[in-house]
């Protein structure tokens, strides 16, 4: 049998039915006689609505209902609900206002939606749609969290005084203002974390299914966590019970996070399926996409460094405006709480920490958790502040980081935020990163493209992210809504192949692959005679889906429990069939033998004797071979390493080329060393994205500029160098395979590693902070305003 | 996209009889931009008229001229052997076009029709002083320009040919909208017998235009020196969350030099 189990790179599965456009989407799925909904969306940021008339929409052509927010209020459909409940420094909750399927009173940004038309074609709902007529009143909006928070400002919710949602902290304030106070040396880094728009390259789709006879519904939708919507949406906004709503996410194309929350479009075409008892399908069009997913970041911070006069770092004080957008998404209030601040300690041993954070409410899409949620504004602010530390005090980089990391002898670490540190060697990914960069020979490199007429930076950072999201008990008292454990069930069929019920989902990340690779690992079965079952209510026990790299370190830990009573229950019925006591046998590489003895049975012979009970020992044993397990993690996991960009800067016009790339990450073990090679380069490409390309911009009256593909940057591959990834192992301490999860490490990483660089490229230029996008234009102004000059305060 | 007509005449005369009877008739040609705006409904024709079918297509090198057939893509253009050896900096400009599948599909007819503010050909036209050719005249093509999407062609005009003298030399150098990949500025220089011709795109608001300092300058001293002190007035410049007048005003002088520099 070749090597297919932990460790190997083998190819994935998925694969070929992808590239052969064989992939099985939502939009792919019509059922019979199904109906096509379009959503009249606001083009307004903030109004009033008056009058909606629908007569004529109603009227048209192959139009067979027109619904509005009314309509589904009278029917008693429940809002969109929030996950996760944060509590301000008072103690009192957070402010939640009501997040209607279809607005009601006022629309909050533009893409709210406010009508719905559903027709016998897509066309025919769209032609409709543009017939209704709606009487807005506009009302001043805000769109940055400075105007919201300003006096005055228009309110987005009458509910939530000066669009404040919660303000939040965390921390000892008083040690932290106590060792400022004695610091001799304060490093103060103003910035913002930029927008950005997900764009998964599947645009979201739902198919609301409804079955007269038996009153069933089934949801297809384009999520990564159908579970979640069927918990959310069937027990607050449509009150359906688990039995009677089936959730389906067939193969889905990328989600980066926008596709963990419950949408309003899942909700509209289940409820009107029912209304109108046919099936009902909605497919947003890419511009709706920019308007409607999820935004992510979005933060304006102050962070201040305390050291001593050694560069010990002594304390951090941060301050945060973090966006929400116009309504509470599903996971939204997390995110900048406990996804980011419980960050802030990094890799480093500072003492003692507080921030602070005010979620606020703008005319703008609501904003959520993408790709490493929270996690990359912190690690933004850290390593930008520890490089202005090294600037500020005229230490090395590389010195000063070595000088304040957590040592590898001090794990089990805790932070002064919370979180407490299974395991990681900092100094180890640092060392690695840096001769795989070849760190020694960059001034050489950097004299080469001076010789060129370029500027060439190099930018280092070292980064620690906490997911493997999460224990319930801890999420639940920081105020989720929902517990954090994975589910798996796992069948040994009679022949001896094997399927794979996980409640984790796939949707790019190849979970079919390496997941199979787990069975084949613990269980001694051939690869491809396991399949990885994901994505339906319907056929998997339960599951929290996929976000938070939670798939492996939870999802698989609850595999390889479900495998551990597939072993246990295998060895007794092996004791029963070589007439042997169940202590005497042993399992390994899919035999069961008797200690000591040449006796042995294979999984088949067991499996088979478990579904043929002739000879079997019934009286004890039920027949089947067939476990489930639920496992819900002790601790979260904790993925860091070291990201080193370089890049080179055109003096005439701006623009910066990322030249160089190397990651060098501690995802615990490895599963399969290509996907993580193709997950870490991933997330690298949308770090890199995000440092130099990607910005979502509102002007002021909330209006949104960047609304499609001509003005959004999103990376090319030609934006993009070759990205070098290495691994430097430590395992998890907490779960049995060791390992910590991939999935957003290189975005998290790798956007300081580049604005370093390019601050580094622009050392003569007396430049202390760029945000990002470091776009050409930005690049620019700073080139033509500083004359080259020897970098001094 | 609304509702149309659609037809596929086999002839030209056939095709401008249809577009000349209804004022909201309309040619298609790569179907680049016209399809994306009518999906944004940005635009209700009763009717479209395919030029597929009427044989436009075609590029042929005579003495020091070389012509384009109208529905030519871009791709052929980049392609085209003969077209390379006359006026090379012009194949080089259609592969700078968006990407593989535009290229594929848009055509020099349907971009010049167009006349995008940040387009490539536009540029082209100007600087090599191009001959448009349409089922009735030619234009000049100083004359052909007016104004961001607007041009001399009257309703059901077609554009059946671009006639390019080929140049002594010449280079564009265009500096993308990271976004969209069309130009933010784009500068197309030319050395011809009747001087040095500068023209550019992306930047003006009124589209494409000449940029007449720096051909006096170019014209006496074909050298990136020249024009080195020659500054772009910022009036008349696009602004937008990409780049400002300003920024746009620097870099035209950048990209002609740059051009200046690399023609050939
Ligand atoms: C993703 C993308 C990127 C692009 N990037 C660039 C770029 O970088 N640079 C650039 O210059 N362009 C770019 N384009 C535009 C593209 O190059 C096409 O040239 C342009 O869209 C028009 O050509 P078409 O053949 O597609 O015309 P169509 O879209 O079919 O027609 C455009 C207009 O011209 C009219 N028309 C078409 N042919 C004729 C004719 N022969 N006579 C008279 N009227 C006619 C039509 O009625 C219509 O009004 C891009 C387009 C896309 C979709």
């Amino acid at each position: 049998m070749p090597f297919e189990g932990i460790g190997a790179a083998v190819r994935r599965k998925e694969d070929a039915r992808f590239l052969s456009g064989r992939g099985n989407y939502t939009d792919d799925i019509n059922r019979p006689g199904q109906l096509h909904a379009f959503v009249r969306r606001s083009d307004r940021p903030h109004a009033r609505i008056g009058r909606i008339d629908t007569e004529q929409a109603a009227k048209a052509p192959g139009v067979v209902a027109v619904f509005t927010g009314a309509d589904m209020a009278a029917d008693n459909v429940g809002g969109l609900p929030c996950g996760w409940q944060i509590h301000n420094k008072d103690g009192s909750p957070m402010k939640e206002p009501p997040h209607p399927v279809i607005a009601v009173d006022k629309v909050r940004h533009v893409g709210d939606p406010v009508a719905v038309v559903v027709a016998e074609t897509k066309q025919a709902a769209k032609d409709a749609a543009e017939l209704i007529e709606i009487d807005y009143q506009e009302l001043p909006a805000v769109a940055s969290v400075r105007d919201a928070i300003a006096p005055g400002a228009s309110l987005v919710h009458d509910d939530a005084p000066g669009n404040i949602c919660y303000d939040w902290h965390i921390g000892d304030k008083a040690l932290v203002d106590a060792a400022f106070a004695k610091a001799a040396k304060v490093v103060k880094l103003e910035l913002t974390n930029n927008r950005l728009i997900p764009n998964a390259m599947e645009p979201r789709a739902a198919v609301g299914d409804f079955d007269p006879h038996g009153g069933d519904f089934t949801l297809y939708t384009t999520s990564q966590n159908p579970h979640v919507i069927r918990l959310l949406m069937g027990a607050f906004v449509l009150h359906i019970p688990e039995n009677k709503l089936r959730v389906v996410a067939p193969d889905v194309g990328g989600g980066f996070g926008s596709k963990i929350y419950h949408y309003a479009e899942e909700a509209i075409v289940t409820w009107a399926a029912g209304k109108v008892r046919r099936p009902v399908k909605w497919t947003a069009e890419r511009n709706e996409s920019f308007m409607s997913d999820a935004h992510g970041r979005d933060h304006d911070t102050m962070a201040e460094m305390a050291l001593d006069a050694d560069g010990n770092f002594l304390a951090l004080r941060v301050s945060t405006l973090a966006n929400m957008g116009g309504y509470l998404s599903t996971f939204a209030p997390c995110i900048p709480t406990y996804l980011y601040a419980t960050l802030l300690a990094g890799v480093y041993k500072t003492p003692v920490i507080y921030c602070e954070v005010k979620a606020v409410f703008t005319n703008t899409v609501p904003v959520d958790a993408y790709r490493g949620a929270g996690r990359p504004e912190a690690t933004f602010l850290l390593e930008r502040l520890v490089d202005a530390c090294a600037r500020d005090t005229g230490m090395d980089r590389v010195a000063i980081r070595r000088k304040n990391f957590i040592p590898a002898d001090a794990f089990p670490y805790q932070t002064p935020v919370a979180l407490q540190y299974d395991s990681g060697d900092y100094q180890a990914t640092l060392d690695a990163c840096l001769k795989a960069a070849d760190y020694a020979g960059f001034e050489a490199r950097r004299a080469a493209a001076a010789a060129k007429g370029k500027l060439r930076g190099i930018g280092i950072s070292t980064y620690l992210e906490a997911c493997g999201i999460a224990p319930s008990a801890v999420v639940g008292s920081l105020g989720a809504r929902a517990g954090l454990y994975e589910v798996a069930n796992i069948k040994v069929h009679p022949t001896g192949s094997v399927s794979v019920y996980t409640g984790t989902h796939s949707h790019g990340q190849g979970h079919e692959t390496t997941l199979a690779q787990l069975v084949t690992d613990q269980l001694g079965v051939p690869f491809d005679q396991v399949e990885v079952v994901h994505g339906d209510t319907g056929k998997i026990p339960f599951g929290m889906g996929t976000y938070g790299s939670r798939s492996l370190a939870v999802g698989g830990t609850a595999m390889v429990k479900a495998m551990d009573k597939i072993i246990a229950k295998g060895k007794k019925i092996a004791a029963h069939l070589m007439e042997a006591s169940v202590e005497d046998i042993e399992f390994k590489d899919g035999q069961f033998s008797v200690a000591g003895t040449d006796k042995s049975k294979t999984l088949t012979d067991i499996s088979l004797a478990a579904y043929v009970p002739h000879n079997y020992p019934i009286e004890e044993l039920e027949p089947g071979l067939d476990e489930t397990a639920f496992y819900d993690p002790k601790n979260f996991t904790f993925p860091g390493g070291c990201h080193v960009a370089e890049v080179e800067i055109d003096k005439d016009t701006g623009v910066a080329e990322v030249v160089n790339f190397v990651a060098v990450d501690d995802v615990g073990r490895v599963i399969n060393p290509m996907i993580v090679e193709g997950q870490v380069q991933g997330g690298v490409a949308q770090g890199i994205g995000q440092a130099l390309l990607e910005n979502a911009v509102y002007d002021e009256g909330g209006q949104l500029l960047s609304g499609s593909f001509m003005d959004y940057s999103m990376p090319r591959a030609n934006d993009l160098p070759m990205i070098k990834v290495g691994t430097e192992t430590t395992l998890c301490t907490h779960n049995p395979l060791g390992v910590k999860g991939c999935g957003e490490v290189g975005a998290i990483g790798s956007p300081p590693a580049v604005i370093n660089a390019v601050i580094d490229a622009l050392k003569d230029y007396g430049v202390r902070h760029i945000d990002m996008p470091a776009s050409p234009q930005k690049l620019w102004s700073i080139i033509r305003s500083g004359t080259p000059r020897m970098a001094a305060e | 996209m609304y509702d149309f007509a659609y037809q596929k005449p086999s002839s030209l005369a056939d095709a401008v009889k249809a577009l000349s009877a209804d004022p909201d008739a309309k040619a298609l040609a790569g179907g680049m931009t016209l399809i994306p705006v009518l999906k944004q409904r940005l635009n209700k024709p009763s009717l479209l008229v395919d030029l597929a079918k009427l044989g436009l297509v075609g590029i042929t090198v005579s003495g020091n001229t070389v012509t384009i057939a109208g529905m030519t893509t871009h791709g052929a253009v980049a392609a085209d052997a003969g077209l390379k050896s006359k006026i090379p900096s012009l194949s080089e400009m259609a592969s700078f076009i968006g990407d593989e599948a535009v290229r594929h599909r848009g055509t020099i007819g349907g971009s010049l029709a167009n006349n995008d503010p940040a387009a490539d050909y536009p540029a082209a036209v100007l600087a090599l002083d191009a001959t448009i050719k349409t089922d009735r005249r030619s234009i000049k093509g100083d004359d052909f320009f007016q104004g961001m999407f607007t041009t001399t062609l009257e309703q059901g005009e077609l554009i059946t040919a671009v006639e390019f003298p080929a140049p002594e030399k010449g280079a564009y150098e265009k500096f993308r909208n990271p976004a969209s990949r069309y130009a933010i500025v784009g500068v197309y220089v030319a050395k011809t017998a009747g001087g040095v011709r500068v023209a550019v795109t992306g930047a003006g608001q009124g589209g494409v235009f000449r940029h007449t300092a720096m051909e006096q300058a170019l014209s006496a001293n074909f050298s990136p020196d020249a024009i080195a002190n020659i500054t772009t007035p910022v009036d008349g410049l696009n602004s937008d969350i990409h780049a400002s007048a300003e920024y746009r005003a620097h870099l035209v002088g950048v990209m002609a030099k740059r051009a200046v520099a690399r023609a050939y």
